[in-house]
């Protein structure tokens, strides 16, 4: 069984056309300044289409984490034990990726990391590693 | 306050492995079973609900469980919100009965998830859920989803993993007193903190069974229930909150729609948390109840495993919790598994539930969450 590859749609093909290009893009709302993520046909707050792409500094904060050891499907087997993170990016929107296990820099709620991309059969995923220095 | 809508039957067949059961098979058993609890013949009901399976997967799986028991209901259709079905199905049996539409529905559920589908082909099914593009490439699945929540509660609330052990240690222990529950064996903290990591911080032991069953209870409105048999009880208030589906989609990794389903659901009862006897709510991680207990008013932040470790949720404790055992000892199968709440709070309710009865239970609240605590409905149900 091959991993599950994102497959774009005609609202998320910017932001996986911008992983390939090595930008991490996000959608913001000109009407009420909303970010939001995942990319949408109009803003989850105020429902306005009114939207406009950027592209992220990749800077964000670990909202929580788990080190997964039992894998959805045997794809992910190799790569037990794995990390998934939830970040808060610093443009305010947030994202679910994988994380390098460096055992240097225990895994911890609050620590900064940088989003940068990972080739997965092709496909540039998001994918952070932690900044060292002070958690917050 | 009333609903105007009565649970006057309900049923649950044998569960855990059952090898030669199917889904319509176990639909079928559930249904007569509640059917005969309520002393209706099958032509007494004129509205059927159903859920949906992972084994008989059907885009009109009310219309093929009619087929397969062979009725024509006034009223079918399908409920879809995983957990949080069964509850969600009460409540629109009450609306169908209480509006006049319908006098008695059944609302049935059931699935061979342990035989029919092995426990690699359940995980990678429950997988489904998580996001296509932003978080299955990501190797998410319904542990690491509900193990993000509780890294993030146990960081926020200084809980620890032998804190949220002890409430699947209470399970057992409630399981163990249920004739009919997947897993009666005592387990200790120990014991769940030497289970393998599934996604950490949540151990083996802090996660639900996989399990054959099904499950039905028929809703009936106030002047139908007379003609039923068994004791009727009284749904008293219903509700339900919804935030999000997926996980990083979720507003607040503290708050859920809980909060908002139960507190509408006190309200329509003219009830407070404190007034409830006896609590059955969706526990399919340790972590989905600590936050469920908490968000609804049960017990303050961070202090539902600190509960479970004095007892507080135990037969003679503050809140009688899940006396079958819930989905971590009694079993879990499918949407089954949130009926299966439902139907231990009917027997709390008549005063069957043998050596598990919680005395003078008069109150009792069921609660079901669907998807990573996406969607949630919440009942209060009474003595007539």
């Amino acid at each position: 069984m091959n991993r599950p590859l994102p497959q774009a749609t005609a609202e998320s093909r910017p932001f996986w056309d911008g992983c390939a290009a090595g930008e991490l893009r996000f959608q913001r709302c000109r009407h009420c300044g909303k970010s939001q993520f995942i990319p949408r046909t109009l803003c989850e707050k105020c429902q306005h289409a009114d939207l406009e792409w950027h592209v992220a500094s990749g800077l964000g904060r670990i909202l929580s984490f788990t080190v997964v050891y039992r894998a959805p499907t045997p794809a992910f087997r190799e790569d037990l034990p794995y990390v998934i993170a939830l970040v808060d990016l610093d443009e305010g929107f947030r994202q679910m990726v994988n994380m390098d296990h460096d055992l240097a820099t225990p895994l911890a709620i609050g620590q900064p990391v940088r989003i940068g991309f990972r080739q997965v059969d092709g496909v540039a995923l998001p994918h952070a590693h932690a900044l060292t220095g002070a958690t917050a | 306050m009333t609903m105007n809508a009565f649970v006057t039957g309900a049923f649950d067949t044998a569960i855990g492995k059952l090898p030669g059961s199917s889904c319509m098979g176990l639909h079928a058993e559930a249904a007569l079973g509640a059917v005969a609890d309520a002393g209706l013949a099958l032509g007494d009901i004129d509205g059927v609900l159903c859920a949906y399976s992972f084994t008989q997967p059907h885009l009109m799986l009310a219309s093929v469980f009619c087929e397969h028991l062979g009725i024509h209901p006034g009223f079918c259709a399908a409920i879809q919100a995983g957990g949080a079905s069964a509850a969600i199905m009460v409540m629109q049996a009450a609306a169908l009965v209480a509006s006049g539409q319908c006098r008695h529905v059944l609302a049935v559920t059931g699935d061979n998830r342990l035989t029919g589908l092995s426990r690699d082909g359940a995980v990678a099914a429950l997988a489904e859920v998580g996001h296509p593009e932003f978080e299955r490439p990501f190797g998410i699945s319904v542990p690491a989803s509900y193990a993000l929540v509780a890294q993030h509660y146990m960081h926020e609330h200084g809980v620890t993993s032998e804190q949220l052990a002890a409430i699947a240690v209470e399970h057992r222990r409630h399981a163990a007193r249920h004739p009919k529950a997947q897993m009666q064996a005592p387990i200790s903290v120990a014991d769940v903190m030497a289970s393998r990591l599934i996604a950490s911080p949540l151990h083996m032991l802090d996660c639900c069974l996989i399990s054959d069953g099904g499950a039905a209870v028929v809703v009936s409105a106030r002047d139908a229930a007379r003609d039923t048999r068994g004791q009727a009880i009284e749904i008293l208030g219903a509700g339900q909150g919804h935030t999000h589906e997926h996980i990083v989609a979720a507003p607040s990794l503290s708050d859920f729609g809980c909060k908002a389903s139960s507190r509408t659901a006190f309200e329509r009862a003219g009830v407070r948390a404190s007034d409830i006897d006896v609590a059955e709510i969706y526990d399919s991680f340790t972590i989905t109840l600590a936050v469920e207990l908490e968000s609804i008013g049960f017990f303050e932040r961070g202090e539902a495993g600190i509960a479970a470790e004095k007892g507080e949720l135990g037969l003679g404790g503050r809140l009688p919790c899940n006396t079958h055992g819930g989905l971590l000892s009694y079993g879990h199968s499918g949407a089954a598994g949130g009926m299966f709440h439902v139907i231990e709070a009917v027997h709390q309710l008549r005063g069957r539930a043998q050596a598990r009865q919680v005395p003078d239970a008069r109150l009792a609240f069921v609660h079901g969450d669907g998807g990573i605590l996406s969607a949630h409905c919440s009942l209060v149900l009474g003595t007539h």
